[in-house]
């Protein structure tokens, strides 16, 4: 790690203007960041804390949508989320082990955008909405491909906006080794239609699957579902799996999230 | 009744609990005055030529105390291999010098090729990216595959050695026309072609070294991460630095796991004592886990067809085996070792097999070199073997239970001597595959398949029946196989003043439990507590000399040079007692802790002994040395070896390729057992490395050289729920013939035995299944594999 200078702000305006430097970068939870930067591959002249910012934690219910702040911790997610929205307190719970879902949060994961990570599939699924320092993003604009966002030099995600569908569920299948999502899907229903969100898969990074939505919004049920697999063209293919065997896994694990969606 | 201490006492292990309460000692732990960091520059690619160094803008860098480069080394020694390997032609082995720092050329993405020395890590940090930013390598066409490497004669890894072979090797070559001409005879020949994967040894901790030296005496002391510190001893000071062996101290204190990968002397360890020599102060080194996975000796990494003739009703007629095995770019201490002598003579498995013959060529790669790892050739020998009768069975419709029991060598057949070189001294495979059935009731499989098909999942039963060649070694028979070692163990017991009692030995516990296993053997035979005996092991100025632990052979080897030193304890103590008890020597009888002369109640306590033994005042001066201390060097006379049935059932899931262990049963044949509760932990440790070589861990290059699974990111390691609640038992004992315990070796068992168990149980899940096309997929299997393997109709 090379040396870096820290500055922990306690409003988002202070942390807007402490990241209005070139060399500055927000640091949240640091799960990717501070490997990153251990390992010398990423040098920050000064890492601008967003955990001691006291309006950006929290799991709160405003209507039929479940508002979450930015820094808020997965392991508190799993735990205030139940309630409101269960497949997402699940999704939150199985996010990495005990330390990492103690230590990260939403907004740094949604920042990030790994192509692999668990949160982009419950947000675009859910048609989130992404709100920022300055505005804010419908899930369908926010996600650009891999570790690409909507997101602004400086700009800030402050919380996400929820609405809470009928039924969901996440069902994940774990690259074995670092048991990010191989492939995930969340599956979310709603009054307009059901929404299906594929993370692990694709070099585009988290996507609709659009053929999947068709089927499962006239009929809500895994034999809708049946012999439907993703497209193999522009899977990823990697020593976990060949684009084939995602593009296979995005059928049976949908399927497998629209049986055990509640 | 268990025991509650001695031979047989499930003792709690005693070092357990400074390691579960943060009070170990490791290297990193140990922090000197005055101390320097040393950092590597390491190649990222892996070939080239190294061009220029410029190291002028480092050393006016803050901090910066030294910069090495290979040309600092070019004129001391290599790192050598332990053994020569002769190819079938009767030529030496190719053994390219190993130096202390990549000079020339770099041979693969992590080999060191510069280390900087500065007042502080960071500062040394800094220093190693501006000695790589200043240094130009060009770029040579790398050499991944082994059969190009063999195939292409003008890309070399070593330029000195034509077709990157090291060696061209059969065993026994005498067998080969013999197995030629029966398995072009035979009823049916089974063919597989297999890989062994290559594993990465992911020690949890990482290899570690300091360096110092004392001007004033001249002497050096080498603290360092190593399950052989006098053989570490011996390399650096006869081979690599010149040092002479009593100027130089090396201490391997509490050591955070090995499998094999700490065996070896590497380069790191004589660059930290050149350091401090030239500094004067100590120079301290820890890997960091990138550096693990690029420069650790890797295992395995065999790419092997196998050939198995039989009868019709699979009676074995004949094996053969082509191997090509990768020793990456150098050769490691054990590397020629691994895949000869140590897989070429398990060939024969627990079998009564005619005939067998075994060609290996091993290969230079730009790879990391590669040694021996938990089992180290027997679980590729294993694995091959039990992965190719599994087939036959499949071919010739027959039971893999049957077929290997009218195949095992039986009891009243032992010793026996098979056509690969061994002479098995004892075992009962019989016993062992009835004790293995009955603990996996065999009679409800079906129900069990019926019941995991309406949750969806295939299930299928695995079998694999082993023996393993371990103690290592008989001196003779090591060296007429090429050994440049003695592979006997010493120890020294020390009767202090007092009566409690010091146990060096020459063998190294990292992590195996030596000292609650040797205390209890000492305990039996003295009747002194376990809690007043010391074990004293790692440090080459404490213990008389020492080949370390390594090859299962810590008990087997280590535990019987105790045994026989303190035989002579109680030999010189019968004399003791004799004059204090004004008898003959003859009816001193020894037992329960108490020197008596047979048939009276005339006694003298151990303790009573020791005492008279430092404080000499009523003692037979004349004819006996005071004192109460004993070495004893003990040479085995053979290997030892344990044997066993192991049963594997697997859900595979239909829908996602994901296998899952379900079950898995153990039953071994460890001769005597020490310690119950240790032989059990063990076999789990080994069985989770075996399930994680089969389910999990894929260390891969690509075509460039560089290692993709070079982190926990990528390479799978076997985790607590990805292995099952194990089944283990070792009740069938056939002791030892020829070590004074009875006991054979369990440390690398489950390693060996497990991975075909597991791989069979796959291949039988998905033939129930109605995948019957699938006839082998190689490791890890993980669950892309198998899904591609169904598909691929």
């Amino acid at each position: 790690m090379y040396n870096f200078d820290f500055v922990k702000p306690s409003s988002v305006a202070e942390a807007v203007k402490a990241l209005s430097d070139d060399e500055a970068q927000p640091l949240s939870g640091g799960q990717t960041l501070l490997p990153s930067m251990k390992q010398r591959l990423n040098a920050p002249g000064t890492l601008v804390s967003l955990t001691g910012i006291a309006e950006l934690k929290g799991v709160k219910r405003e209507g039929d949508t479940l508002v979450i702040g930015a820094a808020t911790l997965h392991a508190t997610v799993a735990k205030e989320a139940a309630a409101h929205y269960p497949a997402l307190a699940e999704l939150a719970g199985q996010i990495g082990d005990p330390a990492v879902r103690n230590r990260g949060t939403i907004g740094g994961s949604l920042a990030n955008n790994d192509p692999s990570a668990c949160y982009p599939a419950a947000v675009l699924a859910s048609g989130a909405t992404i709100v920022t320092s300055n505005r804010e993003i419908a899930a369908d604009d926010y996600f650009q491909g891999m570790f690409t966002t909507a997101l602004e030099p400086g700009e800030i995600i402050t919380a996400v906006r929820f609405p809470i569908p009928q039924k969901a569920a996440y069902a994940k299948f774990v690259q074995p080794a670092s048991r990010f999502a191989l492939t995930g899907a969340f599956v979310a229903q709603y009054a307009d239609g059901v929404r299906v969100a594929i993370t692990g898969a694709s070099e585009g990074g988290v996507f609709r699957w659009s053929e999947g939505e068709a089927a499962l919004s006239s009929n809500f049920s895994a034999d809708a579902l049946k012999g439907m697999s993703g497209e193999a063209e522009g899977m990823i293919g990697d020593l976990h799996g060949t684009p084939a065997y995602r593009a296979h896994l995005v059928g049976v694990m949908t399927r497998r999230a629209v049986s055990a969606a509640h | 009744m268990p025991k509650d201490g001695g031979i047989g006492a499930s003792s709690k292990r005693r070092e357990d609990i400074r390691f579960l309460t943060g009070r170990g000692n490791y290297t990193d732990d140990l922090s000197l005055h005055g101390q320097t960091y040393a950092v590597f520059c390491r190649s990222t690619v892996a070939h080239g030529r190294i061009v220029s160094i410029d190291t002028k803008a480092t050393a006016d860098m803050p901090g910066v105390l030294a910069i090495f480069t290979g040309e600092d080394f070019k004129d001391v020694g290599g790192n050598p291999a332990g053994w020569l390997i002769n190819s079938r032609d009767g030529t030496p082995m190719r053994e390219p010098k190993r130096p202390v720092l990549a000079h020339g050329k770099v041979r693969h993405v992590g080999d060191a090729y510069a280390a900087v020395i500065a007042e502080t890590y960071a500062q040394a940090k800094d220093a190693a990216e501006q000695v790589a930013a200043d240094t130009e390598i060009e770029e040579l066409s790398p050499i991944v595959d082994m059969a190009k490497a063999v195939a292409n004669a003008d890309n070399r890894v070593h330029d000195e050695i034509p077709d990157n072979l090291c060696f061209d090797w059969g065993w026994i070559e005498d067998n080969r026309a013999a197995v030629d001409a029966a398995i072009k005879a035979a009823p049916h020949v089974t063919t597989l072609e297999l890989i062994n994967n290559r594993l990465v040894p992911n020690a949890m901790e990482p290899r570690a070294s300091i360096g110092e030296y004392f001007p004033g005496t001249g002497d050096y002391k080498l603290t360092t991460t190593s399950q052989n510190p006098h053989l570490t001893r011996l390399l650096v000071s006869a081979f690599v630095m010149g040092i002479p062996e009593n100027k130089l101290t090396v201490v391997a204190p509490d050591v955070g796991g090995g499998f094999g990968s700490k065996i070896y002397h590497y380069g790191e360890e004589a660059l930290v004592l050149a350091a401090a020599r030239k500094l004067a102060r100590p120079v301290r080194w820890t890997a960091e886990r990138s550096e693990s996975f690029l420069s650790d000796a890797h295992g395995r990494d065999h790419v092997t067809k196998i050939e198995l003739a039989t009868d019709l009703e699979g009676n074995f007629l004949a094996i053969r085996t082509e191997t090509l095995a990768n020793v990456g770019a150098y050769l490691s201490n054990f590397s020629t070792a691994t895949p000869t002598f140590l897989h070429g003579t398990l060939m024969a498995g627990p079998y009564k097999v005619p005939s067998v013959y075994v060609n290996v060529k091993a290969v230079f790669t730009n790879t990391a070199p590669v040694d021996a790892y938990r089992g180290a050739g027997r679980p590729e020998a294993t694995y091959s073997l039990e992965r190719v009768i599994d087939k036959m069975c499949r071919e010739l419709n027959l039971n893999p239970f049957d077929v290997r029991r009218k195949n095992f060598i039986t009891p009243d057949m032992f010793p026996y001597a098979t056509p690969v070189g061994l002479n098995y001294d004892t075992g009962n495979h019989g016993a062992t595959l009835d004790k293995a059935m009955q603990m996996a009731n065999v009679a409800g499989f079906e129900a069990r398949v019926a019941d995991s098909a309406k949750r969806g999942k295939l299930r299928g039963m695995g079998l694999s029946t082993w023996v393993e060649a371990c103690g290592l070694a008989p001196s003779h028979l090591a060296g007429v196989l090429g050994s440049r070692v003695g592979l006997y163990e010493a120890a020294t017991v020390r009767v202090n003043a007092t009566g409690n009692i010091s146990v060096m030995t020459g063998a190294h516990s990292h992590g195996q439990g030596h000292e609650t296993v040797f205390a209890q053997l000492v305990s039996e035979r003295l009747g002194i507590p376990e809690s007043s005996i010391e074990i004293v092991h790692g440090d080459t100025s404490k213990i008389p000399f020492g080949m370390g632990s390594y090859g299962s052979r810590s008990l087997s080897v280590g535990g019987s040079a105790i045994d026989r030193a303190v035989d002579k304890i109680v030999a010189k103590g019968k004399k003791i007692a004799a004059h204090m008890l004004e008898a003959a020597e003859d009816d001193i009888v020894f037992a329960n802790g108490n020197f008596t002369v047979a048939g009276t109640d005339k006694a003298k306590s151990f303790g009573e002994i020791a005492f008279s033994a430092y404080v000499p005042h009523n003692y037979p001066l004349e004819t006996l040395e005071p004192g109460l201390e004993e070495t004893a060097f003990y040479d085995p006379g053979n290997f030892t070896y344990p044997a066993g049935a192991y049963l594997c059932e697997v859900e595979v899931d239909a829908d996602t390729g994901r296998v899952e262990v379900a079950e898995f049963i153990c039953a071994d044949d460890f001769g005597n057992v020490v310690n119950p509760m240790i032989v059990e932990g063990q076999v789990h440790g080994g069985v989770g490395q075996g399930i994680g070589q089969a389910l999990c861990e894929n260390t891969t290059y690509d075509e460039n050289g560089q290692l993709v699974s070079a982190s926990y990111m990528d390479y799978a390691m076997p985790r607590a729920d990805d292995v099952p609640f194990y089944n283990v038992d070792h009740s069938c004992q056939t002791p030892c013939t020829h070590n004074p315990l009875g006991v054979k070796g369990c440390g690398e068992a489950g390693a060996i035995g497990s991975p075909p168990a597991v791989v069979n149980a796959v291949i039988d899940a998905l033939h129930r299944g109605g995948y019957s096309h699938v006839k082998h997929i190689d490791m890890p299997v993980t669950p892309s594999r198998v899904w591609a393997a169904m598909q691929a109709k």
